[in-house]
């Protein structure tokens, strides 16, 4: 006991109190954090209010309004959903979040042919049991779908699809040999890169049906989605030459040199090396890919947090605190979503270099 | 060296420049089977240069190299398959980094030759026992030193069973301490195998060279058999080069 004392006192003063300066520096910030962290627990907690009706929080404006949440909870997780058939959404959900439980934990048996189903089939999958419309499944239109369910459908169908089309973008572009291919991956990448990601969604939302024919009218959704993965995977293709680039270039030739085929030796022994090196930039992309979902916003779609201002638009929830709550929940729910993504980054980046090097 | 022996590599009237600086200026040179061809000369004179063409790492400019009986084109089936027949040792070992050393020997065996997993195992069991390095099979190449990693390199070389053994400066990143394992090594597996080998070893080239070449400014200036080579060679370049490295 005595030593954990000791202990304390000697970091004390070696990382807060070494010097005159260092120590007003520390009771300052100190006491700021500890004035910040009261105001953030008073608000959410202490004075929040927890039961009861708009009224209440009327009543009580110095905290959080819970029941708002708790009666929008449904909402902003299945948007305009109709009830009776949100189970569909809670299969798909259950899957989802399963299939990606079985993947980080290691020790599952079957890993490639669960990725495969996550990768192939589910999305199908997904896709008709949401939409509806075989079977004894009524018909859903994707104009009903929303809220967080409608992030998590768009982020990760742009999130999977952007990396395999951002791969062989940046292999494109590199591909000094085939010029055509390397001019049209240049101009492709750079054309998406230097377009704002609204323009991406309302050109295809609003242009694309201006050059299909009338005929041809598909989706909403599909069209955000599109405008997503294209975008994204022109930002993903840029990641990944980082990485190529950052590889040596013995590594080509000595794959080379063994006779190994240019897809042999780009996915045996360039990928699987570049990847390492690119899964901060990936992270990177993936949340904010995430998080800019929410402009699906402009073209009509309500996502999560486009669920969470509808509700703040209500007028029957007119409160000061209302707004605030909304807002703070949406805060809470993304970054805890992109916070274990970045965890699960950093995980995977030191597994790849453990044992690897010499330290 | 009779001369009635097949010919595995012949290059002619080579020429190579990368942008204005000439790498090789017609430079013609045979390589016969079982033949152990030595070359060395300063720096930039053009020795990397040349048997990088062999396995076309570079492309010539102008010229022929005909390995093997195929003459090498921009037909990417053909290089691989030369390629195939061809093993190389670089100067900075190579070695695959996110794979095993087992791994490392294994994976052209499984992918470009079509062994099964367990072949390519026994092969590459096989090779690395002769480097003396059959222990380390399981560790990272991270994990190892130098010139162990310069012995898997040539282990991985060798399990594709190549007709031609190019060393491109095989010695020159390692420390001092580390250099004559890898050289043990090379001699043992020279006796064996067709072998170009680029290097300021002369010990090394005393051991094992039917023919030594010393090239400069991008020219073959000298080629002849190492007795003459060491003892009375003809150009008053080489001489001043041999003199440098020697006393060195």
């Amino acid at each position: 006991m005595k030593n954990w004392l000791k202990d304390l006192r000697y970091w004390l003063q070696e990382n807060l109190f070494f010097s005159y300066k260092n120590s007003i520096l520390s009771v300052v910030a100190g006491l700021f954090l500890f004035w910040l962290a009261y105001q953030l627990v008073n608000w959410f907690f202490l004075q929040a209010v927890w039961v009861g009706t708009i009224e209440d929080c009327r009543i009580h404006q110095e905290g959080a309004c819970w029941p708002f949440v708790q009666v929008r909870i449904s909402q902003f997780l299945y948007g305009f959903y109709p009830s009776e058939e949100r189970w569909r959404v809670n299969i798909i959900l259950f899957i989802f979040f399963a299939g990606i439980g079985l993947l980080v934990y290691e020790r599952t048996p079957y890993r490639g042919k669960i990725v495969f189903f996550m990768l192939c089939v589910f999305p199908l999958l997904s896709w008709l049991v949401l939409r509806g419309g075989i079977l004894w499944l009524t018909d859903v239109p994707t104009g009903r779908w929303g809220g967080f369910m409608l992030t998590l459908v768009l982020a990760s169908v742009s999130i999977v699809s952007s990396l395999p089309l951002g791969i062989l973008l940046a292999l494109g572009r590199r591909a000094n040999s085939l010029p055509f291919v390397k001019a049209f991956c240049v101009v492709f990448i750079e054309f998406w890169r230097g377009v704002p990601v609204i323009t991406v969604l309302f050109a295809t939302a609003f242009m694309l049906p201006l050059f299909l024919p009338a005929s041809v009218n598909f989706d909403q959704l599909l069209r955000a989605m599109v405008g997503f993965i294209l975008f994204s995977s022109a930002y993903m293709a840029e990641i990944v030459r980082g990485g190529l680039e950052g590889l040596q270039r013995g590594q080509y030739e000595a794959s080379d040199a063994l006779g190994m085929s240019y897809w042999q030796s780009r996915t045996r022994v360039i990928l699987p090396q570049a990847l390492k090196l690119m899964i901060p930039g990936i992270l990177l992309t993936i949340i904010g890919l995430f998080k800019d979902t929410t402009l699906v916003l402009i073209i009509g779609l309500l996502d999560f947090l486009g669920m969470i201002q509808a509700g703040i638009a209500d007028p029957r929830w007119g409160s000061p605190n209302v707004p605030f709550t909304g807002y703070a929940f949406a805060a809470i729910v993304y970054f805890c979503f992109c916070y274990s993504m970045s965890i699960y980054a950093r995980y995977i980046e030191h597994k790849f270099s453990e044992g690897r090097e010499r330290r | 060296m009779t001369s009635e022996k097949e010919v595995v590599v012949e290059i002619s009237q080579l020429h190579k420049s990368f942008g204005s600086f000439t790498a090789l200026n017609n430079v013609s040179l045979e390589v016969k089977k079982g033949e152990r061809i030595v070359i060395c000369g300063p720096s930039g004179s053009g020795k990397s240069t040349l048997i990088r063409c062999i396995n076309r790492l570079e492309v010539p400019d102008k010229g022929r190299i005909v390995v093997d009986g195929v003459t090498l084109s921009d037909d990417v089936k053909a290089i691989e398959g030369i390629r195939r027949n061809v093993g190389m040792v670089f100067q900075q070992f190579n070695l695959f980094p996110h794979l095993t050393v087992l791994e490392n020997c294994t994976l052209a065996q499984i992918w470009v030759a079509k062994k099964s997993k367990a072949a390519a195992e026994k092969t590459a069991e096989h090779y690395l026992e002769r480097v003396h390095i059959p222990e380390q099979m399981h560790k990272y190449p991270g994990q190892l030193s130098g010139g162990q990693q310069q012995r898997v390199a040539i282990a991985r070389a060798l399990c594709m069973e190549p007709k031609v053994m190019l060393y491109d400066e095989p010695t020159s990143a390692l420390d001092p301490e580390m250099i004559s394992e890898v050289l043990d090594v090379m001699v043992e597996f020279a006796d064996t195998m067709t072998t170009v080998c680029v290097t300021h070893e002369m010990g090394f080239a005393r051991k094992v060279a039917d023919c030594m070449i010393f090239m400069d400014a991008g020219q073959i200036v000298e080629s002849s058999d190492p007795a003459t080579f060491f003892t009375n060679p003809k150009s008053e370049r080489t001489k001043l080069f041999l003199s440098q490295i020697l006393e060195h």
